[in-house]
């Protein structure tokens, strides 16, 4: 039996922007185990309910991350709204849906930059997040924001799409669809991304499941679920169906994020010919008093929030399992019997977003 | 209002999670809420199948222990952990125990009432 020693990876490493560190127990350059660490920067975001009048907490929660913040701010807008038996404007409904799937082609098209920036491919890499620059832009053209959108209230939204700045997004569109299918060929043809992806870190359908895993990374090993599909939003109006593969390696999690890409792309441009006319908030009244639960699919996967109000203007009790913390079972499992320098590579493709994880 | 809440005694907790074990339900999250007045604790597991979700309630009060469900389904273990650092749940056999370190907190349980 080959000696077992225990690499250090993290919580400061090229591939992660954010702090999270596994002792990897090794044979040889053999992975045979991975304990995870976290907690790094756990923000206690989670506890400022306490401190924030349920209408600002808005604010927070879109700051829970830097990548979701619209999804993490409508999310909770959305528990609330059911808590008060708010219906909101369809105009809204289809607002959020489109801004909810442009938040999913920026965060996949950040992550194929880090991706082709693990691999090697810096080129790519830039590639990738010039065409997400075009996305960003219309973030701030439509909300006046390129992280932090702050277009979420409980009732709707603040702000619409008129016609003209929808035509532009349209456009835009366009653009990057054109775009991504150029350097597609690279992610999914290339000889060299092929040899570095395919085969490696496989994740089973069984083991998606029993790990509890979600998002693409569960999706690429076969399972057909997506949260979008239980029609909130708009999206029980909208065509589509989840995107899944079948070998469950790095390959199937590249393969069906740049195939969400274009969905997404699709399901913009099904919502803005479909838009309602409109208002796009209901004014509310009063304070929420009761519980909701409830769960969106986001850019890395399924994420479950709960709210419980007394009937004052403070929530009781905000909850948020974001995707990355479910996806960290299934890492683990990943990581085993993997070779030392694939690491980097596997972490990245759960997508890790330790700034949810440490909400 | 929540649907699907089922109420249970802490006695009751590996019995039911184990129903939903076998009918190949999956552990969606597990979270607490701390009672007022220091009055313990209300911990909700819920579990998922494909897009159904139903939840399992107990009530812990101070000094009450809970079975960690991670036998049963492995993931539990990183809620478990959390909710005994943030809220100070004590939980008894968690396959992984980080015993208070899994998460670097300036405060301790930070989230008790």
């Amino acid at each position: 039996m080959a000696t077992r020693s225990i690499i250090p990876f993290g919580p400061q490493h090229p591939v992660l922007p954010e702090p999270i560190h596994l002792d990897l127990v090794i044979e040889d350059e053999k992975v045979v185990e991975a304990i995870p660490s976290i907690g790094f920067v756990h923000r206690g975001l989670e506890s400022l309910v306490a401190k924030k009048e349920f209408t600002e907490y808005v604010y927070i929660a879109e700051r829970i991350c830097g990548i979701c913040s619209f999804m993490h701010g409508m999310s909770y807008c959305d528990a609330v709204e059911h808590i008060m038996e708010v219906e909101i404007p369809d105009r809204a409904k289809y607002l959020r849906t489109i801004w909810a799937e442009m938040s999913r082609i920026h965060s996949h098209l950040l992550w194929l930059g880090l991706l082709a920036d693990g691999f090697g491919y810096e080129s790519l890499f830039m590639q990738s997040w010039r065409i997400r620059e075009k996305i960003l832009d219309m973030f701030e053209a439509t909300t006046g924001g390129r992280v932090i959108f702050s277009v979420n209230q409980i009732g709707g939204v603040l702000k619409d799409i008129d016609d003209s700045l929808m035509n532009q997004l349209l456009k835009s569109l366009d653009d990057i669809e054109k775009e991504l299918k150029a350097i597609t060929k690279t992610f999914l043809n290339d000889a060299t991304v092929n040899n570095r992806l395919r085969g490696v870190g496989i994740l089973t359908a069984k083991q998606a499941v029993d790990l509890a895993t979600a998002g693409p990374f569960m999706r690429a090993s076969g399972i057909n679920r997506d949260m979008r599909t239980t029609g909130y939003n708009a999206y029980k109006d909208l065509e589509f169906a989840p995107i899944i593969s079948k070998d469950g390696d790095s390959y199937a999690r590249c393969e069906v994020r740049i195939n969400e890409i274009f969905q997404s792309i699709n399901l913009i441009r099904e919502a803005a010919g479909k838009m309602p006319a409109g208002d796009i908030a209901t004014p509310i009244k009063g304070f929420p008093n009761g519980e909701h639960a409830t769960r969106v699919e986001q850019p890395r996967g399924e994420a479950f929030y709960y709210v419980k109000a007394d009937g004052t203007k403070f929530i009781d009790r905000f909850r948020v399992r974001t995707p990355t913390f479910a996806n960290l079972p299934g890492l683990l499992e990943t990581l085993k019997g993997c070779q030392l320098a694939d690491v980097p590579l596997l972490v990245l493709t759960i997508d890790p977003c330790i700034s949810c994880t440490e909400r | 209002m929540m649907e699907h809440v089922k109420e249970i005694e802490i006695r009751d907790l590996l019995k039911e999670a184990q129903k939903y074990k076998d009918n190949g339900w999956r552990l969606v999250q597990i979270f607490a809420r701390a009672l007022k007045d220091d009055a313990g604790n209300e911990i909700t597991y819920s579990f998922g199948d494909d897009y159904e979700m139903e939840h399992l309630r107990i009530t812990a009060a101070p000094g009450d222990a809970v079975p960690s469900l991670s036998k049963l389904f492995v993931p539990a273990f990183l809620y478990e952990n959390e909710m005994h650092d943030l809220f100070g749940v004590k939980v008894e056999d968690i396959a992984i125990d980080y015993h208070g370190t899994f998460y670097k907190l300036g405060a301790e349980t930070p989230m008790k009432k």
